[in-house]
């Protein structure tokens, strides 16, 4: 059963599940409770442009992605304050936006069209090696800002309001946190592509909501599951030849209903 | 505290619109250090706003609020607020503990991480008599308990003013010090605003009653006469005497 070790591309993909599911772990514990899964859709699918934008200019469309997400967290900020009031057409008409811009850049692209499925459905088998270093930096980058503002993070996604008047820089730390749910979104592309983004962010952290006492725990129950359900629909998808990505997807949703029907027996 | 001689909170020609509605309509109200004051009035009628605007939430599009003479933005350290407990997302993985202890971010660097175990935690939770369930998650409490535990948080920062938002709905005093005891005694130490549309259970507590409904009836006093909460609710109300001068009953049948 070992012998799916020998090829280097098999460790690649579990490293980069391993790192990826440290970032979505952590950021998709606040994404679920300040109950922003539909802006972290809205950054994802936007960074659908950016991968074109570096089909079509020749250079690593993960970085492109990267670019896009980034100014489609800070523009989502940035509309925040503004008004709330059409924040989520707003977020709709961006989503569209990104992904009809990428398609187009791709259209644009010179010779051979490059396989879109991998970047919407993603696969976890063609990761470079430099993108795993990349992984490793964004999660370094994660992990040491929820060190040292776990805190700060934790009064803003429990109670905006009582955190401004208590003097915190809430804008800041909200346009941080979406920085934050940008880059782990970009790191996810490449495990289970832009399209079922939001689902690897949010199942682990919703499944462990209902077993942990506080934040804390809850990034670590949610970086534990988010492991399994990557080596597990990994090791899926190698044996009956699936597609990585909706395999690990599959996966989760499993665990999901699983969890579900445990706490429905439970109570 | 700078100058206990200043009013802990002036309003002066406050007008505030939202999307063209105009919520509330050239406000003045003193409110001097150590008061009482219950504001009241139908939902809708800008209660919740004037609290905001106290607390530098929101900017008033005209006139001016001062807390012990400055803005609310150069003044917050003076205020504790307590938002309305009903409005929480109580699947949210937290501890009684860690709720209080938010209270004290403002006052640590930004990015100092808190101490695990603060003293002043178990101090203001003795204060509020939760003790008891200092390891609880929010999700265990009753309505009265996380008010309290609300209450707790804003006090860890030892305000000067204590803004509570319609804190009367669900008062359960089973056991110890009533809600209403629990104020008077922290009357003692600083002043307190609170706003609800339940005026029947808030008549009893309250020093100075003051009547919202886009616009401010206040006589600096205890006292609301039926001129007063018609203006206010624009409908007729049953007022009787019973200890309290014009206590009002039954606001109940009057749905807004």
């Amino acid at each position: 059963m070992f012998e799916i070790f020998q090829y280097d591309f098999m460790i690649n993909a579990l490293i980069a599940s391993i790192l990826a599911s440290v970032a979505f772990g952590i950021v998709g514990s606040y994404v679920v409770v300040k109950r922003i899964v539909f802006i972290s859709g809205g950054i994802s699918h936007t960074a659908y442009g950016g991968i074109g934008l570096g089909f079509l200019l020749g250079f690593n469309p993960i970085y492109g992605a990267l670019l896009f997400s980034i100014i489609a967290a800070l523009f989502i900020s940035y509309m925040r304050k503004q008004t709330k009031q059409y924040e989520d057409t707003l977020i709709g008409i961006m989503w569209a936006f990104g992904m009809a811009l990428g398609v187009i850049f791709i259209n644009l692209s010179p010779g051979y069209a490059p396989n879109l499925m991998s970047y919407l459905f993603g696969n976890i088998l063609t990761i470079p090696t430099s993108d795993i270093y990349l992984m490793l930096f964004l999660d370094i980058t994660i992990v040491l800002m929820v060190f040292f503002f776990f805190n700060q993070f934790q009064a803003i996604t429990f109670d905006e309001e009582f955190a401004y008047t208590i003097g915190l820089p809430v804008d800041l730390l909200y346009t941080v946190l979406l920085l934050m749910t940008a880059l782990t979104t970009v790191l996810l592309i490449k495990l289970v592509g832009i399209i079922l983004v939001i689902a690897l962010l949010s199942i682990p952290a919703a499944i462990g909501i209902k077993y942990v006492s506080s934040l804390k725990h809850l990034m670590i129950v949610s970086v534990l599951l988010g492991i399994v359900f990557n080596v597990v629909g990994l090791l899926f998808s190698y044996y009956l030849n699936l597609a990585s990505g909706a395999t690990i997807i599959m996966i989760s949703i499993i665990g999901y209903f699983i969890s579900a029907l445990y706490s429905k027996m439970r109570a | 505290m700078e100058n206990k001689n200043l009013p802990a909170i002036e309003i002066n020609n406050l007008s505030f619109s939202f999307q063209d509605q105009l919520v509330l309509d050239n406000i003045n109200l003193t409110i001097r250090n150590k008061e009482f004051i219950g504001i009241i009035g139908p939902n809708g009628g800008g209660k919740t706003t004037l609290l905001k605007i106290l607390l530098g939430l929101l900017k008033p599009n005209k006139g001016e609020v001062k807390i012990f003479g400055k803005s609310p933005a150069k003044n917050l350290k003076y205020l504790g607020y307590v938002p309305q407990y009903s409005n929480f997302d109580k699947s949210y993985p937290i501890s009684v503990h860690d709720v209080v202890l938010m209270g004290m971010l403002g006052r640590t660097g930004f990015g100092t991480p808190l101490k695990k175990e603060n003293p002043k935690v178990a101090e203001v939770l003795e204060k509020v008599e939760l003790t008891p369930i200092i390891n609880k998650q929010i999700g265990e409490l009753s309505g009265g308990q996380l008010q309290r535990v609300l209450i707790a948080r804003a006090l860890i920062s030892n305000p000067n003013i204590l803004l509570l938002d319609e804190p009367t709905a669900s008062i359960d005093s089973k056991s110890g010090k009533s809600f209403y005891d629990l104020l008077q005694s922290l009357n003692d130490d600083m002043t307190i605003v609170l706003v609800s549309h339940d005026i029947g259970a808030i008549s009893r507590f309250v020093k100075k009653i003051a009547c919202l409904n886009k616009t401010l009836i206040y006589h600096d006093s205890k006292e609301i006469s039926v001129e007063m909460i018609e203006a206010t609710y624009h409908c007729p109300v049953d007022l009787i005497a019973h200890g309290v001068p014009h206590r009002v009953l039954d606001e109940s049948e009057h749905s807004h």
